[in-house]
């Protein structure tokens, strides 16, 4: 009995360890990718110094950091300064408890799996808040407050957005999500959705064109301004797993997961792994390439856009997909 | 156990790993990093200037307003979530019903909106 | 079974333990912190009940929203903490006397026969767990059998809205806002004017 336990229990530490350890590594390779992207967009070389055409740039990154001092400003609220860092990066992984990578291939199958990775994306907004508010400076104070604005305010059309999935679905277990887009994937018939859920995506990471928490012409590095050494790396680590994980979210819930495009002969024996891992750089690709083409929204334009443009669009097409659905009688059950 | 909280175990296991990871790279940063701690190091970034006064002010109300309101459409969210799932089952009935409340909140939108609360300068 | 009781006794006493810091923090700002780890661990507990659903709504409404407000105006309202706790003794016998009320009325639940049956029965609480998923019987019964509780809520919902808006919204007169209409509507005929300047004398 003890020993069935113990057996279990270190298969569920492998399965995390097999999610977790490829997260941060592709979140290396992701930091260098996007580095090399907006290289090429801008005709410069980006890092080729470290390894093979500076490939292991991120690693000598990470270990510099590391060994660097870690800076306590003097007037801030320590506990909660060095808390608010690992907070972010806790959340950023723990969200990948739930997705599923192909058939099966998911650490925890809950019944309620949508609304887990829309509840963690919602408490993202803490570790910014926390860190602006404990670092006792201007800047990142500026920085968390507008961040935590605008976090929410995306986070309505976010819900209304899975709302509309949902309702094309049936179910909140984001295998059987997958599963129901065999016939057409959700960003076909729900295109304008599959668009918005794109650009709420952008705000909530706080990517570009949305970054104003962290605008570098204005706020100096917004909330994490006074952060350093390890820090510094949890948060950047933080920040790009969790746009790594809103990637994931916008294909299994709009590009069909690990689905092949065509369930036809030389599409559907490549494993299920190998589309979603194709699928989600194709996703990290237009983030980094919207950073590369787009000037940063100013913030009266961004929080109309989430609240006078979004939210109601979003609104109305719940009501209509619901409609179109009940008048047609072709509802999932 | 149930084969239910099974399913989420994995989580709390995930979380604590995830926990153990951040909190380990920060105390070897604390290790391995130098530490030299000077006045002016430690004081908070200010473009070289003297801090002003205490960073912690006041602020403007709209900030408060988004988040009200950000918690009013969360719970109309968390409304439509059960629904969006079982529209299948509760007929017309159950539509009618979510429009009636839709439309409620609907009206609350456009007071706002004619209000000017969602207006930002 | 013996894993179970673990999680139980690990999410209800940190529950406790950090709502007990609610109340004694010295900081605001630490006593939210404190009391979204008692959130997030009283969904825990949801969970192990089975109420899935519940767990999570408490995390994405409460945490997620109630929390974050709560956050804003201790955070950035800057309340001189040590005035306000001044008036402590002059609250108290009004803050006593809710505490009494609220401790009977608890032990009137738990001396109900309805509750002390669990007890004499000596089994412990399972979690109720269907073939039909919780959120799904949640949204069999909301809005159809409960159709007036439902709407009543959306009701209160309205007024809260109004009311947030009547209560912070103040106009503020000689702000400029960008007019996105009149902006892009915009053409050279009116935009741009041509003038004739001679040498020397300007317009």
């Amino acid at each position: 009995m003890t020993y069935d336990i113990i057996v279990t229990g270190l298969i569920i530490v492998a399965q995390i360890l097999a999610v977790v350890v490829p997260v941060l590594i592709s979140v290396a390779f992701l930091v260098y990718a996007e580095r090399k992207v907006l290289a090429l967009i801008q005709l410069r070389r980006g890092p080729n110094i470290v390894g093979p055409f500076g490939i292991l740039q991120s690693f000598a990154d990470a270990l510099k950091l590391i060994t660097k001092e870690n800076i306590i400003p003097s007037g801030s609220n320590k506990i909660v300064f060095i808390l608010a860092p690992i907070i972010t990066m806790v959340l950023s992984l723990a969200g990948w408890a739930v997705i599923p990578f192909a058939p099966g291939w998911v650490v925890s199958d809950i019944n309620v799996g949508i609304m887990y990775l829309f509840a963690v994306s919602s408490l993202g907004v803490y570790g910014i808040i926390m860190a602006g508010w404990a670092s006792n400076s201007q800047y990142p104070f500026l920085g968390a407050l507008r961040s935590a604005a605008q976090m929410v305010s995306y986070e309505v059309s976010i819900g209304f957005v899975i709302i509309t999935v949902l309702l094309c679905v049936g179910s909140l277990n984001l295998s059987k999500i997958v599963l129901a887009q065999q016939t057409v994937w959700f960003a076909i018939p729900l295109l304008p959705m599959f668009i918005i859920f794109f650009i709420s995506a952008l705000a909530e990471t706080n990517r570009l064109p949305f970054d104003l928490p962290e605008d570098e012409s204005t706020l100096v590095a917004g909330f994490f301004t006074e952060y350093s050494s390890a820090s510094f790396v949890l948060f950047f680590l933080g920040e790009y797993a969790s746009m790594i994980l809103m990637s994931s979210m916008t294909v299994i819930l709009f590009l069909g997961g690990w689905l092949p495009p065509f369930d036809v002969y030389p599409l559907n024996v490549v494993p299920g792994v190998i589309w979603f891992t194709v699928k989600v750089i194709f996703i990290l690709f237009l983030f980094i390439w919207v950073r590369g083409t787009f000037p940063r929204y100013r913030y009266d334009q961004l929080m109309r856009l989430g609240w006078k443009v979004f939210l109601p669009f979003s609104l109305f097409w719940v009501v209509a997909t619901s409609g179109f659905l009940v008048y047609f009688d072709i509802l999932p059950n | 156990m149930s084969e239910f909280l099974f399913e989420y175990l994995p989580i709390l296991i995930f979380i604590f790993i995830a926990l153990a990871l951040a909190v380990g790279m920060t105390l070897l940063s604390f290790v391995v990093g130098d530490s030299q701690p000077d006045q002016e190091k430690l004081s908070a970034y200010e473009c070289g200037f003297e801090a002003f006064d205490d960073a912690r002010g006041r602020f403007d109300v709209r900030f408060y307003l988004v988040a009200i309101l950000f918690i009013i459409f969360d719970l109309e969210v968390a409304f439509l979530f059960p629904w969006a799932v079982t529209l299948g089952k509760i007929g017309l009935f159950g539509f009618w019903s979510m429009m009636i409340f839709l439309t409620v909140l609907t009206i609350g939108f456009i007071y706002e909106w004619k209000k000017g609360a969602l207006e930002w300068e | 079974m013996v894993l179970y009781s673990l999680t139980f006794y690990l999410f209800s006493s940190v529950a406790v333990l950090s709502a007990l810091m609610v109340i004694s923090a010295k900081n605001p700002v630490h006593s939210v912190l404190f009391l979204i780890l008692s959130f997030v661990n009283a969904s825990g507990l949801f969970v192990l009940l089975g109420a899935e659903f519940l767990a999570m709504i408490l995390v994405v409404v409460y945490v997620g929203a109630v929390a974050v407000l709560f956050l804003f105006v201790v955070m950035m309202l800057d309340i001189n903490f040590v005035k306000l706790r001044e008036g402590f003794l002059q609250y108290l016998p009004f803050g006593a006397l809710l505490g009494i009320v609220l401790v009977i009325e608890l032990g009137i639940l738990f001396l109900t026969d309805r509750s002390s049956n669990i007890y004499n029965n000596q089994t412990p609480l399972q979690p109720i767990v269907n073939e039909v998923e919780n959120t799904k019987m949640i949204g069999q019964i909301l809005y159809t059998e409960y159709f007036y509780l439902f709407q009543i809520c959306g009701i209160i919902l309205l007024v809260a809205m109004i009311g947030s808006i009547t209560l912070t919204l103040r106009d503020k007169g000689g702000v400029k806002r960008q007019n996105i209409d009149s902006q892009n509507t915009v053409d050279a005929s009116t935009a741009i004017e041509k003038k004739k300047v001679k040498i020397g004398e300007g317009i």
